[in-house]
């Protein structure tokens, strides 16, 4: 992975700095909440219900062992205990004193980790495929073209201050595993018609309480372009996209409101001037760069699969999770591991201190020390031997960490929320609590099958809900809480918006209507037919009147 | 509806609630219970001069009531950041109550 | 009004007028956009230094043409966060090839000014008791830079070419 060289370094800790000069203004006075805010936001700083929350970096989800166990020692000398990964492939702490920040962040310099704009309104953290550089649907690691745009976006004098929050992701597989549709740019690695490696860069997109699918603004661009071109389209938003209303100021609203035609229209002028200027991407600063993300020298191993199943025919628990969580890895004899941090009753994507520390151990000793975390909140081991699966999964369960519910209805993304969250109007995380505890039967999960169940605290989204097969939306309704359902969304390469299955329910009533929603289903569905897909063959009447009763057809 | 002021002490983020001495206390129990329009024009300017001095950060008047014997805030949302979140009930800890 | 410029104070000889009604009859004057359209033929024929002040929402487009007539070109931050100037600073050194004063004028504080300066901006209106000082802050808190601009300070890839 990438490692920083002296100029790196020199940067975070200037930026360090910076920061506790910033923090001791504030503190005297010299700076007022207003000032100080963006300042903060731009360091990963919130201000939540319980105290400061920190948001900090893990640029394209890739964490190093040594950096996982330094969030194991903030958490335990700075927090309480526990750390919570987010659907940007963040990790979030929820107890932060302000004037400690400064010394956190020295910490996480001190191991090539940031807070640097995982908030505020500039360019956040690039987010990418959790299998980059191992999957075998890959084309190429897209990681490379992540740190470039990482690099190029820290501090961009130009683009610190825009309208709003500003969101990349990249795929360089067709399998869209980084919700690439709903960012404000979606880069899609591809081939054009003479065979060579570029993006699909798509715009606009995005959730929230106004969420759009992202537009092509072009469909092939040369790698060599990327920062240029990315660029002209910052650039073009931040003189154009609107300051008058934060909920009216992401660039989905002016691709939306002018078209996709003549925003195009205006980048491409801009860019004019620029594509082949200091911004071309030098092939020496792109093989520097890859250089870090050269495959590790991996042994000449046979598959295993057979020896494994041998094994998995004596043990249903192995089994099952070897169906589930585990991925086919691009080299033979290797596995790409998911660890769920989706336990029955667990809050998703949070995980202990020591559970941190026990990760960072397991990916010495199993997995070449490197660690992903995926935007579904979870946590991967990429480079997992398969003869050591077995051995590795024994130690797993023995963590909580090997529930195999890998992609399946209690696989639940959750924000926050109203216990945490001060944005949020109901609380997420009791829901995905219990209805993790009314599906607790394994085999009856992969029956049912691939299914996402997205959760969000309020209209901000930032559980997802609109791209998740069912989408649960928590409301306010007269200072009590209710839950509004949508069905049929999704975040991959066929990206859809949920639509709204009917009035909100209490939060009694969520786990039983996910049942009523689940059976239904089954009842209609044909065979291997994955729910969304039964959803866009029958529509949503089925599960209306399951959850709403024969009322609902008369509404 | 009796009131009390909250806010978040600026220095390490904590909830506190302004008390019948003019200090912020980050015990509801410690917290003045406002009965008058008066009063609550009265503390919020001193809410608001405690922001000016970098004490506090947005001050509010929240609605409270006792129920089971104990002052919470009537709001759910005021009531987690009095006592903390709900579903990490092992994190309510004495300076949290 | 005391301006920061090349790590000084220095006076403005300008007088902005381009908030006022009338337009005074000598000496060196910045206008708003409204003031230049409405009254370009006496300005030029003036003779005095002319400079222009941009509002958030006015691109430097708008006086590209006009660029070779003002000795100063200030552009506005009505509110610091509003970002839209930092475009138009580059626009204006590194598109339109404005060469003369570019004026970073109101919401101008700080933790902003080197932004600022990295974009193109030349001289502060600094809101702040002691703007120098501010400005000897700002200018000391970085030394290395990812993204070129037309400061002409090295970025982080050309020092690492340096050192190969």
């Amino acid at each position: 992975m990438y490692r920083y060289d002296e100029f790196d370094a020199r940067f975070v800790n200037e930026r360090v700095a910076q920061f506790r000069r910033q923090v001791g203004r504030r503190l005297a006075g010299e700076l007022t909440e207003d000032q100080f805010r963006p300042l903060r936001l731009m360091n990963g700083l919130y201000l939540q219900l319980h105290a400061y929350m920190l948001r900090i970096n893990v640029p394209y989800g890739t964490l190093a062992s040594k950096q996982m166990r330094k969030f194991a020692y903030l958490a335990r000398n700075y927090d309480k205990n526990f750390g919570h990964f987010t659907t940007r492939q963040n990790l979030q702490f929820n107890w932060i004193k302000l004037e400690q920040v400064p010394d956190i962040l020295q910490h996480l310099a001190d191991v090539e980790v940031t807070g640097i704009q995982s908030s505020g309104n500039c360019v956040r953290n690039i987010t990418a495929d959790q299998y980059a550089g191992r999957a075998k649907d890959e084309l190429e690691d897209p990681r490379v073209y992540c740190e470039l745009l990482r690099q190029y976006s820290f501090l961009h004098p130009e683009f610190s201050y825009l309208p709003r929050k500003f969101k990349i992701a990249v795929t360089g597989s067709p399998n869209d595993r980084a919700a690439v549709a709903v960012h404000d740019i979606g880069l899609r690695m591809h081939k054009n018609e003479q065979g060579q490696v570029g993006f699909e860069v798509l715009v606009g997109g995005g959730l929230g309480r106004t969420p759009y699918i992202g537009q092509t603004i072009r469909k092939w661009l040369a790698p060599e372009h990327l920062l240029s071109y990315v660029e002209s389209i910052l650039r073009v938003y931040n003189m154009n996209g609107r300051r008058d209303n934060i909920h009216k100021a992401r660039i989905k609203i002016i691709v939306n409101q002018m078209g996709i035609d003549k925003y195009r229209e205006l980048v491409d002028k801009d860019w004019e001037f620029t594509k082949n200027g200091v911004l071309k991407v030098p092939d020496e600063e792109v093989a520097r760069i890859n250089s870090y993300f050269a495959p590790p020298e991996y042994e000449t191993l046979a598959d295993q699969t057979e020896a494994l199943a041998k094994i998995r025919s004596g043990d249903r628990a192995f089994d099952r999770w070897m169906r589930g969580n585990v991925i086919e890895h691009k080299v033979p004899g290797y596995a790409i591991v998911n660890l769920s941090l989706k336990a029955p009753g667990k809050t998703p994507g949070d995980i202990t201190a020591d559970k941190m520390d026990a990760v960072a151990d397991l990916a010495d000793r199993y997995s070449l020390g490197e660690i992903r975390v995926t935007h579904r909140q979870n946590l991967v081991l990429v480079d997992v031997k398969q003869s050591e699966l077995y051995e590795l999964w024994h130690k797993l369960v023995a963590l909580e960490l090997a529930t195999p519910n890998l992609g399946l209805l209690t696989d639940i993304i959750c924000c926050p929320g109203l216990d945490f969250c001060a944005l949020a109007n109901a609380r997420s995380i009791p829901i995905a609590q219990d209805i993790s505890h009314a599906f607790t039967d394994l085999d009856e999960l992969q029956k049912i099958g691939q299914f996402t169940i997205n959760i969000s605290g309020c209209m901000n989204a930032c559980g997802h809900h609109h791209v998740g097969h069912i989408g649960i939306l928590g409301v306010d309704k007269r200072g009590e809480e209710f839950f509004q359902l949508t069905l049929g969304g999704s975040s991959d390469q066929n990206a859809s918006l949920g639509d709204r299955l009917g009035p909100g329910l209490p939060q009694a009533e969520v786990p039983a209507a996910i049942r009523k929603i689940v059976d239904a289903y089954l009842v209609v569905r044909q065979p291997n037919e994955r729910f969304l897909d039964t959803y866009r063959r029958v529509g949503i009447e089925p599960f209306k009147s399951a959850v709403y009763g024969e009322e609902s057809k008369a509404a | 509806m009796p009131q009390m002021i909250i806010a978040n002490r600026l220095r390490d983020g904590a909830v506190v609630f302004l008390a019948p001495n003019e200090a912020w206390e980050p015990a509801i129990a410690a917290g003045a219970v406002i009965e008058t329009d008066a009063d609550a024009t009265r503390l919020m300017d001193v809410a608001k001069r405690h922001e000016g001095t970098c004490q506090v950060i947005d001050p509010q008047l929240i609605e409270v009531e006792v129920k089971d014997g104990q002052l919470r805030p009537t709001a759910i949302r005021e009531a987690i950041r009095a006592f903390g979140p709900t579903v990490r009930t092992d994190l309510t800890e004495v300076d949290r109550k | 009004m005391a301006l920061v410029k090349n790590g000084e104070l220095v006076a403005s000889e300008f007088v902005d007028a381009s908030g006022a009604e009338a337009i005074p009859a000598a000496g060196a004057v910045i206008v708003s956009f409204d003031q230049w359209k409405a009254h370009r033929d006496e300005l030029l024929k003036r003779g005095t230094p002319l400079g222009i002040r941009l509002h958030s929402d006015q691109a430097p487009e708008l006086i590209e043409g006009d660029l070779a007539h003002f000795a100063v070109v200030a552009l506005e931050f009505p509110k610091f966060r509003d970002g839209r100037a930092y475009s138009y600073a580059r626009l204006l050194r590194e598109r339109y090839g404005f060469k003369g004063e570019l004026r970073a004028v109101g919401e101008v504080l700080l933790e902003q000014l080197f932004f600022m300066l990295r974009t193109g901006f030349d001289t502060f209106d600094i809101q702040s008791a002691d703007p120098l000082k501010d400005w000897r802050t700002a200018v000391a808190d970085f030394s290395v830079w990812y993204q070129p601009t037309a400061d002409g300070r090295p970025t982080a890839m050309q020092l690492r070419r340096g050192k190969h």
